[in-house]
This record gives C-alpha cells, sequence and structure tokens, in this order.
C-alpha cells in the first residue's frame, strides 16, 4: 500500500524536507554499491553512536532500526516481522528487531535494494538492552563480522562519574579503535577524527537553534514529527561530514524565514499557523502510520514544541557539543550523555523542564510496546510532570513498526478528548488533569 | 542433628520453606531486625553479590516479586505489554510490605528493571535506591577495573546506612562463607541430578526461594539438614522425562507450575530458577583484593545467561553442555510473557538445541499464572514424546 489516498492533498515539502530525503536515498544508494566499491560496512545503532569515528576510517555504517523505521514508513515492516515470528521470535518482543530480521530473511533493504552484509558490529551499548540481544542476534547470522561492544554505563544515579567516563574512554582506546584499524588496516588519523568533531559542532549548534526556534509563537517547526526529519542526517551517516553541515545550515534559514513571516510548520494537512496547542511530546513516534498519527495532531491544531526521541541521538540543546580538542573524552561523553541513558528522574526533569521553556499546553506520552528502555516508567513520569508544572498530560499507545498495534480509531479518540480537556481548560473550566482523559 | 532430635522429613522442611518463601510480607526479615537491629538490603533479579551486602553487616533479601498478592496499585504503573514482576514488586513497596528494607539495589537486568530504579527514586525517596551496572567489556583492565568500582561504590552506598565499613578483611570473610553456602548448593544439585526423585524441584525451590529472606547460616543449617534428609529418603522412582527448565531467572513462576511440571512427568535435573542463588559456579578466591575477586567472577565463574554479554561466547553451547551433564531427554522454555532478555535469547538457544538433536518445547507465564492445565497437556505430550520416540527409549 504504498500509493497515495485519493484524499490526500499533495503538500508542498519543506526544501530541507527535500535535502533530507535526498541524503537518506544517497546513503542507502552508497550501501547498496558498498562492496563493489570495496568499503567496510559496520553494523551499529543510532543511541550513541560514533559516526565520527567510522567517518574517520572511511568505513560505512548501518543502521538497523534505521533500517526498520524506513521498512515501517514503506509498509514493508507487516511482512518482515511475520516472517521473524515465523522462524519462532516472540510476538511479545521488539518489533524493529523482528522487522530487521525478517528483512534480512528476505535479503532486500527498506529501498528494494540490498543492504550489504557487514564486515563489523558495532554495538554502543547505550540505554537500551534489547539493542545487546539484537546483536547477539546479527552476531548468530554474520558469524565472521568482527565483533566490538562499547559498554556504556547508565546514569543510575543521574550522573556521568569520573569512573564511568574513564570507562568508556578505555574502551574506545582498548577495544573499538584498535578493531577498527584492524578491519581497515590502517592507523586512526586523529587529525581527521579532529576536523570532523569541529563539522559535528558546527552542525550541532544549527540543529539546537531550531529546537529552540519552537519557542516563537506560532512555533514554525513540530519539534516531534517535523523533528524526525531534521534529526535524521546528524543520528545517521551525516554527522561530521560537510554534507551535514550543509544541510543544518539549510534548515536554519528555512526555519528563520518562518520565523520572519510568522508561519508554523507545514505538516500532513499544510502549513499550520493556526496553532491552538503546543504540546510536549515523550517516546518514539509510529512509522506505520506516521503521517495519519501526524494528522491528528494538526487536525486540532497542535503543534509539538519539543520531544524527547528527537534526543536520543544527543542531547545537545542541553549544553553537549562534540569537543575536537579531547577526541575520545568527547565521544564518551556523548555516549553517555544520551537521552536513553538518562535514569527516570532526569528524564522527568528534562520534560518539566521542556514544559516550561516551550510554554506548552499539554504533555503526551506516546509509549510503544516495542520499547521497554522508554516505555518502563511512563505512566509515573507523566503524574510527575504534572505534579512539578501543573502541565496536564495525556497516554496514548501504539507501536513503532508493527501496524497490529497502531488503533487509529482508539488514538483518534483519546487524543480528541484529551486535546478537548486542554481547550476547556484554557477557557477556565473543565479537567485540570490526565486523569479526565485516562 | 542433635541426638534425642527426630530428623525431619523432605516434605516437613520443604513445608517451612514454603512459608517463608511465599510470604511477601517478608515476615522472616521483620523477625530479624527486631531480634539483632540490623539493616536489611533488597535485591532485584537477577544477581547481586551478596557478599558486599554481607561485609556491610546487614541482611542481603531477594526481591523477586510475589504471585501470591493481590496487585491494586502496582497496574496502574505499567502498561500491558511490561511483564508482571515488577507490578508486584511495586505493589509490595506501596503496601508497605518492603518496609523492613533500608535499602533497594537495582542489579542490570533488562530495560525494566533499570528503569524501575528510577521509579523507586521517585516513589521511595527516604530509601537508598542502588543501580549495580555489570561490565560487558570482559578485558579485566578495563571491564574488571570498572566492575571492582562499581562493587566498592555499593559497599560505600552500603556502609552509610549500616555504619560498618566493608574491609577488605569483612569482605574476604564473606566470599568465604558464600563460598561454603555455593558448595552445600551444588551438592544438592548434583543430588537433585543424581537422585531427582529424592529432591523434586518443587522442594528445591522454595528451599532456595526461603534463602533469599534467611540469614546465611540460619539458611545453610536448613540445606544441610534438607540434604540429609532426602538423601535419606525412600521415595519411588518413576519413568519420568529428565529436563532442565530454562528462562525463569528473573520473575518467578507460580509454584503451582513447577509442581505441574512434576505432574506431567517431568525430572526437572536443572534450571535457572532463581539464578542469583546458583548463578557463579565455583569458589572464588581468597588471596588478593576481595573486590577484584568479586568482579572477576562475573567473567570467569558466572554461568551462562541472557543478561550477560559474553564476546566469545557460542550461543546455546552452556544449554547443550548443560543438558548433556545432567543427562536431560529436553529442555523446556519457560519464560516470563514479554521478557525480553528471554524470549530475545530463546531462538539462539533453540537453534543450538536443534544442532544438537535435543529436544524442546516452550511456553510462556506470568507469576500470577492460576491455571496450569494447558501446561499440564503441554509437558505431559513432551514427556510422552520422549519417552515414546526419542533416540534413548
Amino acid at each position: 500500500m504504498t500509493e497515495k489516498k485519493k484524499d490526500e492533498k499533495e503538500i508542498p515539502k519543506e526544501p530541507s524536507m527535500i535535502r533530507q530525503k535526498e541524503l537518506i536515498s544517497g546513503y542507502y544508494d552508497e550501501l547498496a554499491t558498498a562492496k563493489e566499491d570495496g568499503k567496510k560496512v559496520v553494523y551499529t545503532f543510532v543511541p550513541g553512536n560514533l559516526a565520527e569515528l567510522l567517518a574517520a576510517f572511511d568505513v560505512l555504517p548501518v543502521l538497523p532500526e534505521i533500517n526498520a523505521l524506513q521498512s515501517g514508513m514503506r509498509k514493508r515492516s507487516r511482512d518482515y516481522i511475520a516472517t521473524a515470528e515465523k522462524s519462532g521470535h516472540s510476538e511479545d518482543v521488539c518489533t524493529y528487531v523482528k522487522c530487521d530480521l525478517g528483512m534480512m530473511e528476505q535479503g532486500i533493504g527498506p529501498t528494494g535494494k540490498p543492504i550489504p552484509e557487514p564486515d563489523m558490529l558495532l554495538l554502543s551499548y547505550t540505554g537500551c538492552f534489547t539493542f545487546m540481544k539484537w546483536f547477539e542476534l546479527l552476531k548468530e547470522r554474520f558469524p565472521k563480522a568482527e565483533v566490538a561492544m562499547l559498554h556504556v554505563p547508565y546514569q543510575g544515579d543521574g550522573e556521568i562519574t569520573k569512573e564511568m567516563r574513564d570507562y568508556t574512554v578505555k574502551q574506545l582506546e582498548t577495544e573499538i579503535v584498535p578493531k577498527l584499524e584492524k578491519l581497515t588496516g590502517k592507523k586512526l588519523d586523529r587529525d581527521r577524527l579532529k576536523e570532523l568533531l569541529v563539522r559535528s559542532a558546527e552542525a550541532e549548534e544549527d540543529l539546537v537553534w531550531t529546537w529552540e526556534a519552537a519557542k516563537h509563537r506560532p512555533s514554525p517547526i513540530d519539534g516531534y514529527f517535523g523533528g524526525v526529519f531534521y534529526i535524521g542526517p546528524i543520528f545517521t551517516a551525516f554527522r561530521g561530514t560537510q554534507e551535514g553541515v550543509d544541510y543544518y545550515r539549510l534548515l536554519r534559514q528555512e526555519v528563520q524565514a518562518r520565523i520572519d513571516a510568522h508561519e508554523g510548520p507545514i505538516t500532513p494537512r499544510g502549513q499550520l499557523n493556526d496553532q491552538k496547542f503546543r504540546i510536549v511530546v515523550e517516546g518514539p513516534p509510529n512509522w506505520t502510520s506516521f503521517r495519519d498519527f501526524w494528522s491528528m495532531f494538526a487536525d486540532e491544531g497542535a503543534v509539538c514544541v519539543a520531544s524527547t526521541y528527537t534526543r536520543v541521538g544527543g542531547l545537545y540543546d542541553q549544553g553537549f557539543r562534540h569537543d575536537p580538542d579531547d577526541i575520545m573524552g568527547t565521544m564518551a561523553d556523548y555516549c553517555l550523555g544520551c537521552y536513553t541513558n538518562l535514569n527516570l528522574p532526569q528524564r522527568t526533569k528534562l520534560i518539566a523542564k521542556y514544559c516550561e521553556e516551550y510554554e506548552a499546553d499539554g504533555f503526551i506520552a506516546h509509549s510503544v510496546k516495542s520499547c521497554n528502555s522508554f516505555s518502563a516508567g511512563q505512566l509515573l513520569m507523566l503524574r510527575e510532570v504534572e505534579k512539578m508544572t501543573g502541565v496536564p498530560g495525556g497516554f496514548i499507545e501504539s507501536d513503532l513498526v508493527d501496524p497490529r498495534y497502531f488503533s487509529a480509531a482508539n488514538i483518534k479518540n483519546r487524543l480528541e478528548s484529551y486535546f478537548q480537556m486542554l481547550a476547556q481548560r484554557k477557557t477556565g473550566g473543565g479537567a485540570k488533569s490526565m486523569e479526565a482523559v485516562l | 542433628m542433635e541426638k534425642g532430635h527426630t530428623m525431619r522429613t523432605p516434605e516437613q522442611i520443604a513445608e517451612q520453606c514454603e512459608q517463608i518463601a511465599l510470604d511477601d510480607h517478608l515476615g522472616e526479615v521483620t523477625k530479624w531486625r527486631e531480634e539483632t537491629g540490623g539493616h536489611a538490603a533488597g535485591h532485584l533479579p537477577v544477581y547481586t553479590p551478596r557478599e558486599v551486602i554481607d561485609a556491610a553487616g546487614m541482611l542481603p533479601v531477594g526481591v523477586v516479586g510475589s504471585g501470591e498478592m493481590e496487585i491494586i496499585r502496582g497496574d496502574a504503573y505499567f502498561q500491558s505489554y511490561i511483564c508482571h514482576l515488577p507490578r508486584s514488586v511495586v505493589e509490595m513497596g506501596l503496601t508497605g510490605r518492603l518496609d523492613s528494607l533500608d535499602a533497594m539495589i537495582f542489579p542490570a537486568t533488562c530495560d525494566v528493571i533499570r528503569n524501575l530504579s528510577g521509579m523507586w527514586k521517585l516513589l521511595f525517596p527516604e530509601k537508598l535506591v542502588h543501580y549495580l551496572d555489570v561490565p560487558h567489556n570482559h578485558d579485566p583492565e578495563v571491564g574488571g577495573v570498572f566492575y571492582a568500582g562499581e562493587l566498592r561504590r555499593l559497599a560505600k552506598d552500603l556502609s552509610k546506612i549500616s555504619g560498618v565499613e566493608v574491609t577488605d578483611d569483612a569482605l574476604r570473610t564473606a566470599i568465604e562463607k558464600r563460598n561454603e553456602s555455593r558448595r552445600l548448593m551444588r551438592k544438592l544439585f548434583d543430588l537433585r541430578s543424581d537422585s531427582p526423585e529424592k529432591v523434586p524441584t518443587s522442594e528445591l525451590y522454595v528451599l532456595m526461594r526461603a534463602g533469599f529472606q534467611m540469614p546465611q547460616d540460619a539458611h545453610d543449617a536448613l540445606v544441610k539438614e534438607y540434604y540429609e534428609a532426602a538423601l535419606a529418603s525412600s521415595r519411588p522412582e518413576f519413568d519420568n522425562a529428565r529436563v532442565v527448565v530454562i528462562g525463569s531467572f528473573c520473575e518467578q513462576p507460580p509454584i503451582g507450575l513447577i509442581r505441574t511440571l512434576e505432574k506431567a512427568g517431568c525430572y526437572i535435573v536443572d534450571d535457572d530458577l532463581l539464578l542469583g542463588a546458583h548463578f557463579i559456579l565455583d569458589d572464588l578466591e581468597l588471596e588478593g583484593d576481595p573486590f577484584t575477586t568479586l568482579a572477576k567472577s562475573w567473567f570467569d565463574h558466572a554461568r551462562s545467561m541472557p543478561s550477560r554479554f559474553v564476546p566469545d561466547e557460542v550461543k546455546g553451547e552452556y544449554l547443550v553442555q548443560l543438558t548433556k551433564k545432567r543427562q536431560a531427554e529436553g529442555v523446556i522454555f519457560a519464560a516470563p510473557s514479554f521478557c525480553d532478555p528471554a524470549l530475545l535469547e530463546q531462538p539462539m538457544l533453540q537453534d543450538a538445541l536443534e544442532r544438537a538433536g535435543i529436544a524442546h518445547t516452550s511456553f510462556k507465564y506470568a507469576e500470577n499464572n492460576g491455571q496450569f492445565h494447558p501446561i499440564l497437556e503441554q509437558a505431559g505430550t513432551f514427556t510422552d514424546s520422549i519417552k515414546l520416540w526419542s533416540e534413548a527409549s
């Protein structure tokens, strides 16, 4: 079902969206011919990925969860998940994993082109236990691939200690770099890595500027649905590259133009200038019905001013920048500081901070069945955020890439009730808390 | 056994253990506190080095949830697709059942247990909450140094509560005593494998679980007593199928489920139930820095389990070897619903069993399951198929 529905109008795309699409499809094209071009391929995951280090070795990253979400958006995931479940994977576990494994069974990538087999499996173990099992499953499937594990300690006490940082740096020096050197047959060029990190910081600066633009009224961006387009390049293969820097510069100019024109972002329902509700969202989006999901917000005049999912690949807006003067230390800090590596009280405080700084009317947790790292504890977070800010919370459930768990009617009903409650609250009446909609 | 005392039967000892083990009010812990004035530290599954808690002068208490009690408030904190264990643990916390614990330790097991540590910080700010990270880097100079540091941090945290500094000598003594407990448990596991009719797993299980709430010396005495009683018992031997049960290392199955497997004709000759109690396989050395010794035990002396990453591990090899060592005829995968570690690991283990030609079956459970008939049917069919059609039959 890749054809557009008849009643869907063609919505003009933002130039940055078009550029983002070009970058990502260029990346998949490069992957398709990687073996012919003599390029080494490293499978790794998004949170805490070592994009600059891999680029310094001229190896190509494959990000299995990006393949899964792309498969979801392109309506291929249902079939891939079914394939994995037929081969013995439980219906209870993460659908990203099953989508990826099913895709491999079928031997075709999300764009219809093949994904090359890995020369190395590099796991940055950052805030998701399932990644470790996924990695082991990949290891079974590709027994010849070199295996490298970067264990990033969890911020259980809400801080990064010297010991945690030292441990991460030591692993980079003694495990990750030597294995990449062995794989590629070349020594790490530290000056080149430095240059890549300079470019990362430059792109990060523009991305943060873009996030913070949502403090304007109307917000010129959607920091959740639109945000997932914005994070595409920086979370994948383009951090540290000139294309990455150029993309974020283009994005910034585009957003500035909308601020100047007092315009909102383009949504599936057109440009959202009349913004009734400013919402902060916790949790990843649903990918199989992404457009419908976004429309449910846009139809109600709701714009997402900030989100936590867009921070899984780095909490740049909390001050982190890659530091070219401390190449190993900065990579460790980056991995340690990802959103999913924060403990629950830290996550709660961050959401409360977003609610306040972005003057949100509401806060919605989108809980996905597949992701315990995000979901376990969200109901408590919801209550705590309400307590801290007075901003009412809403709660909806679906999944990442399993269309069986996206119940459009239920979600729409819940969202409509929630926005009605917000509207009543704005006019001084109605329920004051999420209790009304839960 | 003192002269003049009648030797208790294994059933009598097991009955006592069951009362202690399934008491979700932790009555034994409360009693110990009242008697000694000491402090207690709870630890979630799967594995926490209890030696550190011992050396801090505290009582280690295994908190493994409860399938027995009604969940009223715990369900409101978790979505339907999260396993059952955190619901009962939160219920226990919110209803005061864990008030006898001064600290809660959350070892790195999965994302749910990890996030539960943060929830505990929010729900019980007056209690010590300690997240214990375990190393996935197995280089002693890297992961080993990090983990030894983690254990020192744990020792320091616990000392703040108990007022007892964890000295190297105290920790060595604790290791020595836990070595002795582990020896007793290994002996009992071996007896179960040699004569499964003498040591039903339903009894061994409650014996182990009682140890999660009891002082070590008292529990060691119970284990010894049970061993002697079981050895001396003359229970009839049946033509049951010898099976290994795997996947139940964290959330525990209801005792009724274990009994159902036995009723279905299974001799459970090894398992990963309450894995923390038998996770370390050998004696730990007493020389050198004791924190480093404990750290090394994670790499060199531990059982294979889904939450422990081992760089060169061939998945399933441990299970195949265990099955052979115990002369088991089949493997039963019994995992809690929504348990990521067990269920993501399972296909890899099943592949290894297939390669080795070992029969297996699987089902899921929740700690509060009350209906066992489908499991009785399934396990019965499995044992029948082993007895009727396996090569050994």
